[in-house]
């Protein structure tokens, strides 16, 4: 188990350089460059000033040497600056916009799976049940449904025409005068939509997966034999086709990770959430190549762990691949 | 020019019941049960804005918001009012040598910093210096290159030096200035960007700096010790909101009191109901830029002048107003701010007449000679051209299909391509490699046209993108540039613009109107070529309005 950890955390660092290399070409090959704010048809800029930049930002040599530099400082976690005027450091333009993302994400997914499994546990069970069509129709809606437009309906609803709910944003303009329990119901409030339109998309996907898998896992003769044996129902699906249903969500579930850092571009966008997605997008927009490959490296570190950690988790839920001699009984 | 447009708003809070920083109510209104349109200090001015804040330093941005901010929490020697003339402001008076090369400001002595320190004429030479210096990448210190010498005769003289006359050297003092006891240090390194004041700007403005928080908002709050009074409202706040639909929606729940720019659709539909009449005011002033048709004048059939009108007549700018901007826009005759000093419209120009355009494109030798009902040259190759733009730009997009439209009636083929900003821009205007273009334009403070037309400036990171070549415009060009009096230029620039007219390198096709929309509870926009923002420190939220306490 160790040995076999070890060799994976070991793999991580070619595979990093993999992808940031592909990455850092790819970026620099797009149209268009950080200087781009230059190339704007104003008579008053001066062409002097570009020149002077692309010098400043190591942009006149070429791609493998400036990625050669790139990579020399991340190695010593140096993320360098913004090229943006604000020429702040990356990391730290990355770690005030985590916490916001991290914590809607997280909140999504406790939510989306609590909701999920039973649903797609029911209407597996209860296969062509009226439930079983009520959700299915209610998961291709959410399949259907762009987020954007979704959380537009939901802003004008109860935004701008019930005015229950705020329509944008993190904090009311006067939150740090209201009182501390004022303050978490602003931020509460602020947050119910967005995390119910990020939910909604989630939740179609991930219940159908349920299903799905549930299916299969009920006509396995081992099921059959649990209720030969005269098992209850519950106990039967509960216990013995629930757990082996659960491994391909699992995977999904590992899989989803990296969205808990990379955010939802398009929900930060509409809700005004200052968080990851709308810097990586604001980033990709203004060509900030340093803030651009610091958050994908981030991402990277993010999604290769989870991997790692799906595949542990493998080992919990399923005796089968459980690796090595580490077993260990739960 | 780009600092008039803008700034933001306020608030705030009346009893400074939390912030402390106490209201003064009384101090120009004589009741306490003033009349609901009282001047009162107090509230918060809530300003949605699309863009993320760039730099704290504007100097250092190109960003509208970053001049927005920066242009309430810096000050510079000399402020445009509504009719962009220039007013005194950190220079009480200034005085041209009658060479023109010469330019002295006398400075105001009782102009603080935010930090209590003195603001002197040291400011204002090191301001220069900085914005000169080749390791400050500032994007338009070309005006300061032009200045020879900039040196403190006393701490509150400044005496500027050209080598030789330049027609915007007063305009180009529109600047912020910056505090040399603050950031000295930074600028021989070459690390503007990295200081502090690039995070928390000490500045000279109407308002101080509060908060930055990334993304989300910008809070500034009133200078009490503001040199002109201080301003009213109290707070400003700008929110960020990245998505155009999100802040209509704001606004209808009356969550922001100002957005800079209503579409033509929601200007003219969907705000049209009264609950939101009486929330708001709408604003409709001629915006800030043109938009033209551009023509390759190295196309051999653009190089003919009169193919140039034909298609000048073949247009319908009516049509091209109502169809794209829902006739929120007003023609352009040139490209000089209507409302300058500089402009005339005693100037050609094109009706909408295809009799006469394709008369014109017959002189020119373009006929239909198969009766195919579209032109052809002597050899019987038909006129065909592209008009290019760039993507996500509805507007010019719609722009190039009327004429397209219109072209086809007087026999003329169009095909449009839309390519993405970035790529338009490197790959087919630079190198020069179009037949036409739809492009904007934004309007200087001074009329000079010197980088647009000279034949000087066609080079591939150059601005004088037709290609366009004309020895007395050149010359007027050289003499406009060569004054710094107004009566001296005025003529020479009425010349320039008759002349475009008749030559039209380019069409100019119209000025759109800027559309912002306001609390109605704050009194005080005065909209006007200088744009609505010029006069923030006056506005004002009467007192039975106000709607903000904290701040």
């Amino acid at each position: 188990m160790g040995l076999f950890v070890l060799r994976r955390l070991l793999l991580v660092v070619p595979l990093l350089i993999g992808i940031t290399f592909i990455s850092f070409v790819v970026i620099s090959l797009a149209p268009g460059g950080p200087l781009d704010f230059l190339e704007a048809d104003n008579p008053d800029l001066s062409p002097e000033v570009k020149r002077q930049l692309t010098e400043l930002y190591g942009l006149d040599k070429p791609i493998v040497v400036q990625y050669g530099h790139w990579l020399l400082r991340i190695a010593r976690l140096d993320f360098g600056r913004s090229f943006l005027p604000d020429g702040r450091p990356v990391l730290a333009k990355i770690l005030e916009r985590m916490p916001v993302t991290l914590a809607i994400n997280l909140i999504e997914l406790i939510i989306i799976v609590s909701v999920a499994v039973p649903i797609g546990v029911l209407s597996a069970t209860r296969q062509y049940s009226v439930f079983d069509k009520i959700t299915t129709i209610f998961v291709f809606v959410g399949f259907a449904t762009p987020d954007f437009w979704l959380a537009l309906l939901l802003m004008a609803l109860f935004g701008a025409q019930l005015g229950w709910l705020p329509i944008s944003g993190l904090r009311h303009i006067n939150a740090e005068y209201l009182p501390f329990w004022s303050q978490q119901w602003d931020l509460i409030s602020h947050l119910l939509l967005p995390i119910a339109v990020g939910t909604f998309g989630g939740l179609a996907g991930f219940s159908r997966y349920m299903r799905q898998s549930m299916l299969e896992v009920v006509r396995q003769d081992y099921v059959q034999t649990a209720r030969a044996k005269g098992l209850p129902e519950e106990v039967v699906i509960g216990k013995h086709a629930l757990r082996n249903a659960l491994l391909p969500v699992v995977t999904i579930l590992g899989l989803s990770l990296p969205g808990l850092i990379g955010g939802s571009v398009i929900i930060e966008s509409v809700f005004a959430i200052p968080g990851m997605g709308q810097l990586m997008v604001q980033s990709i927009y203004a060509r900030d190549y340093p803030v651009v490959m610091g958050n994908l490296v981030i991402v990277s570190v993010l999604t290769l762990f989870a991997n790692l950690f799906a595949d542990l988790a493998y080992g919990l839920v399923d005796p089968r691949i459980r690796l090595g001699r580490g077993r260990r009984s739960r | 020019m780009r600092r008039l447009a803008g700034v933001a708003t306020v608030l705030g809070a009346v009893a400074a019941l939390v912030a402390g920083c106490g209201t003064r109510a009384d101090t120009t209104t004589e009741s306490t049960h003033a009349a609901s349109s009282e001047r009162a200090y107090g509230d918060t001015f809530v300003e949605a804005s699309i863009g993320d804040i760039g730099a704290l330093i504007p100097n250092l941005a190109t960003d509208a918001p970053s001049h927005e901010v920066g242009g309430l929490v810096y000050d510079q020697l000399i402020r445009a009012d509504k009719n962009i003339t220039w007013l005194p402001a950190m220079a009480e008076s200034w005085q041209f040598t009658p060479d023109c090369l010469g330019l002295t400001f006398k400075l105001r002595q009782d102009v603080k910093w935010h930090d209590g320190h003195p603001f002197t004429a040291a400011d204002v030479v090191f301001t220069w210096k900085t914005l000169v210096n080749p390791k400050t990448p500032a994007p338009f210190k070309e005006k300061f290159l032009q200045v020879k010498d900039v040196e403190a005769l006393d701490p509150y003289t400044v005496q500027v030096t050209y080598a030789q006359p330049f027609g915007r050297a007063l305009e180009s003092w529109d600047e912020y200035v910056l505090p040399k006891h603050l950031l000295e240090g930074y600028v021989a390194d070459g690390k503007l960007r990295e200081s502090p004041q690039n995070k928390r700007p000490i500045g000279t403005g109407p308002y101080r700096f509060q908060e930055w928080r990334s993304g989300e908002k910008v809070v500034l709050v009133a200078n009490p010790d503001y040199y002109l009074g201080r301003p009213y409202i109290s707070r400003i706040v700008y929110r960020v909101i990245p998505s155009q639909a999100t802040i209509f929606l704001e606004l209808k729940a009356r969550g922001v009191d100002y957005s800079g720019g209503l579409t033509a659709v929601q200007y003219m539909r969907q705000t049209e109901y009264p609950a939101f009449r009486k929330a708001y005011n709408k604003f409709r002033y001629p915006g800030n830029g043109y938009t033209f048709l551009a023509f390759n004048l190295k196309d051999p059939r653009f190089a003919d002048k009169r193919v140039r009108q034909a298609i000048a007549h073949a247009i319908d700018k009516q049509e091209l107003m109502d169809g794209v901007a829902m006739g929120l826009a007003r023609e352009a005759t040139g490209p000089i701010r209507p409302t300058s000093w500089a402009y005339t419209d005693h100037v050609t120009r094109y009706a909408f007449d295809p009799a006469a355009a394709k008369r014109l494109l017959a002189a020119a030798g373009w006929t239909d000679r198969d009766g195919d009902g579209m032109v052809e040259d002597k050899d019987g190759r038909p006129f065909v051209f592209t008009i290019r733009t760039n993507q996500g730009n509805d507007e010019r997009k719609r722009i190039a299909e009327i004429v397209q439209q219109r072209l086809k009636d007087v026999g003329v083929k169009v095909e449009i391509q839309t390519i993405d900003w970035a790529s338009f821009i490197k790959e087919f205007v630079k190198p020069r490699k179009f037949e036409a273009i739809v492009l904007g334009l934004g309007f200087g403070a001074d009329p000079d046209q010197y980088v647009l037309w000279h034949s000087s400036q066609t080079g591939p990171e150059q601005m004088n993108r037709t290609g366009y070549a004309n020895p007395e415009v050149d010359a007027l060009l050289d003499k406009g540039r060569a004054s710094c009096r107004r009566q001296d230029r005025v003529k020479t620039y009425h010349r320039i613009q008759e002349i475009l007219a008749d030559d039209l390198p380019m069409i100019f096709l119209y000025v759109r109107d800027a559309l912002p929309v306001a609390a109605s509870r704050v009194h005080g926009p005065d909209p006007g070529p200088a744009g609505i923002m010029w006069n923030l420190p006056e506005w004002y939220v009467p007192k039975p309005l106000q709607v903000y306490t904290a701040g």
